[in-house]
């Protein structure tokens, strides 16, 4: 019982990072019909932007690493991958919008390919840490809760996770933006025809969703204290599960989809194999999209290539 | 570009062909290095696959991103009968293309109702399954044994080797045929090359037969399809198949001819590869994958050549020429005629 409650918790923490990374995927995917590839790489920019960031203030500034601070470099982080998404979006995607399913896909490979050896270039194809002062500004606490082991970091995670999750929810579902977002997803011409703005709605979710993204990487920087080049195709390819498990192009999807494969996974970890994770994941997906094939959510069928 | 290629256009074919033809089965003997041949076979190993995936991908429309792990079954197939039973690679050839396409309609059938993106992922979680699985070898199921029932397994699967796990297999035999065993870099590159021709011929006989056509019509419009008396699930299984066993005969070619694999060879960004080389080339064009696969696998080996003092910077090039090769050349490099109609028709 213990362990079962222990690899839940373990798998919440896990999912709430793989929920953040899929809205990404899908709200690309909702106004678009774009599977973002390389969303993923922009989550591991975030990682390292926010190392980066951490050591150059408290080195530069030797300010004492405080939460307020980390608070604050959460945010600066997120505004330089948000820029970067935008750029992304002017330059590889664009260009590509009138010309079928599969060119903007390559396009996005391509500039998976692209960043990934941007930032082995820039920080060195060895994994970097998070030093432990960072790792200080969560106090080591932990409780007990009928058997299992409950870290204060997994708590912190799991709050940020849902604040960020629930901000975006209401801005999605209650402001006048959010439901031109939602209409744009249904239909450009028809948006288009009610004066919105539909390239600006694009570009509005190109900066949430790599926003969003470079938070999850932070977070995961901060929780596993070890990052590397390739992170994001891992957890890319994890969060791109997810938000189809979920049904892509549905923003409540997206999350329960992220927080089911997290859990999945964590208590294939814990009662089967370790080694066997990944494929338990994906087979549950499979199952999943069998009996139901737009996923737990959704609702819309895509259409041909 | 599209100046470059309208003027080739209009020189008489057949110069333009026998140059080629000329150039290619000299290859060998004009660049004289083992590593270039080295790349070309590398280069008819991709575009055996490119061709395969364009059945899938490119006549039918399927959005597999998966293709590594048929290439994989066939590749193993081939390395594990070969290397414990000693059996010829050669007579290994349509056991490998055979297995691949009964696994892929086994894994495809209940697949096939997905559309689009969700069998984008479905297809990619085969392929990590594949890879996990190869990786993890058969004694890492001992987990099974704890259920009830099964416990005779235990004894069964604890250091039972199948696969190899991450170090792969040696030792797979190397091709020969009437006494003649294939060593040489330049031994295999005619071979590759006549498999290479043999699949060009043979797919542009397939792409105007009446499979060929079917595909394109389901391609376009699966109601349509439906609706002329297609049978849409036949004709898809039929491309995963057909597809697939293709692939499985480029793994067993690669497997007789490195000799030693190992799972990482068929790992997602394989799929990515192959996926890319129908793309950029132009979907479902035969030239189209022989120039993709150029550009996916030819040219970052050209670029670490003119580079080399900049060695580094070859895969973040790579990217951006990936990105505007899409943007000013969204229909490919040498689309098919279909495709460009298709896409005029849409402006």
């Amino acid at each position: 019982m213990g362990q079962l409650l222990q690899q839940l918790i373990n798998g919440l923490t896990i999912g709430s990072f793989y929920a953040l990374i899929a809205l990404g995927y899908t709200m690309v995917y909702g106004v678009l019909k774009l599977i973002n590839f390389a969303h993923g790489d922009l989550f591991m920019l975030g990682a390292y932007l926010g190392l980066v960031t951490l050591m150059g203030v408290v080195v530069n500034v030797g300010a004492s690493a405080s939460l307020l601070f980390l608070l604050l470099i959460f945010l600066i982080v997120m505004a330089l991958v948000a820029g970067i998404g935008i750029v992304l979006e002017r330059i590889a995607y664009r260009p590509l919008y009138r010309a079928g399913r599969l060119p903007p896909v390559i396009s996005a490979l391509g500039a998976s390919i692209f960043l990934q050896n941007g930032v082995m270039l820039l920080y060195g194809a060895r994994y970097r840490t998070y030093p432990e002062e960072f790792k200080a500004i969560i106090p080591d606490v932990i409780w007990e809760i009928g058997g299992a082991r409950v870290s204060l970091i997994q708590v912190v995670m799991l709050a940020i996770a849902a604040l960020l999750m629930a901000g975006l929810y209401f801005f999605v579902q209650y402001t006048r933006v959010g439901t031109a977002m939602r209409a744009v997803s249904l239909d450009h011409d028809t948006a288009r025809l009610m004066g919105i703005d539909v390239y600006r709605i694009i570009m509005l979710v190109f900066l949430i969703g790599p926003a969003l993204g470079a938070a999850g990487g932070m977070m995961v920087g901060l929780y596993y204290g070890r990052i590397y080049f390739t992170l994001g195709w891992g957890y890319g390819l994890k969060a791109f599960t997810a938000a189809i498990l979920g049904g892509i192009g549905n923003i409540p999807g997206a999350m329960i989809g992220g927080l089911i494969l997290g859990v999945i996974e964590a208590l294939a970890t814990g009662f089967v194999s370790d080694a066997w994770k990944n494929a338990i994941a994906f087979l549950v997906l499979v199952l999943i999209l069998i009996l139901k094939p737009t996923g737990l959510l959704g609702e819309r069928v895509a259409e041909k290539l | 570009m599209k100046d470059l290629i309208g003027r080739l256009r209009k020189l008489d074919e057949r110069y333009l062909y026998s140059a080629l033809a000329a150039l290619v089965i000299l290859f060998p003997w004009i660049v004289r290095s083992v590593r270039w041949t080295q790349v070309a076979n590398f280069f008819f190993v991709y575009a055996l696959l490119g061709l395969s995936l364009n059945i899938i991908l490119g006549y039918a429309g399927l959005f597999q991103l998966g293709h590594a792990a048929f290439y994989a079954v066939g590749a193993y197939t081939t390395a594990i009968l070969s290397s414990r039973y000693d059996i010829p690679t050669f007579w290994l050839l349509p056991v490998a293309g055979l297995l691949s396409a009964v696994f892929a309609v086994l894994i495809s059938r209940p697949i096939l109702h997905l559309r689009g993106d969700y069998l984008c992922i479905v297809t990619i979680g085969f392929g990590e399954i594949v890879r996990i699985a190869l990786r993890n070898d058969a004694s890492s199921l001992v987990f099974l044994s704890k259920i009830p029932g099964l416990q005779f397994l235990e004894e069964k699967l604890t250091g039972l080797v199948i696969t190899g796990g991450p170090n792969g297999i040696f030792g797979i035999n190397r091709p020969a045929i009437f006494g003649f065993t294939f060593r040489q870099q330049w031994h295999y590159y005619y071979l590759f090359l006549a498999f290479v021709v043999f699949t060009v011929f043979a797919m542009r006989r397939l792409e105007n037969s009446r499979l060929g056509r079917a595909w394109t019509c389901v391609r376009e419009d699966e109601l349509a399809a439906e609706a002329m008396g297609i049978d849409t699930v036949r004709v898809k299984l039929l491309a995963f198949a057909i597809g697939a066993a293709w692939a499985g005969v480029a793994g067993n070619l690669y497997a007789s001819w490195v000799t030693v694999i190992a799972p990482e060879s068929f790992s997602f960004w394989e799929s990515v590869i192959m996926f890319c080389i129908v793309v950029l080339g132009g979907t479902g064009s035969i030239p189209g994958v022989l120039v993709g696969s150029i550009g996916m696998i030819v040219l970052p080996e050209i670029l670490r050549e003119v580079l080399s003092n900049i060695q580094q910077w070859r895969m973040l090039i790579f990217g951006a020429a990936m990105i505007a090769m899409m943007v000013f050349r969204p229909e490919g490099l040498w689309p098919s005629q279909r495709f460009r109609r298709e896409l005029e028709i849409r402006d």
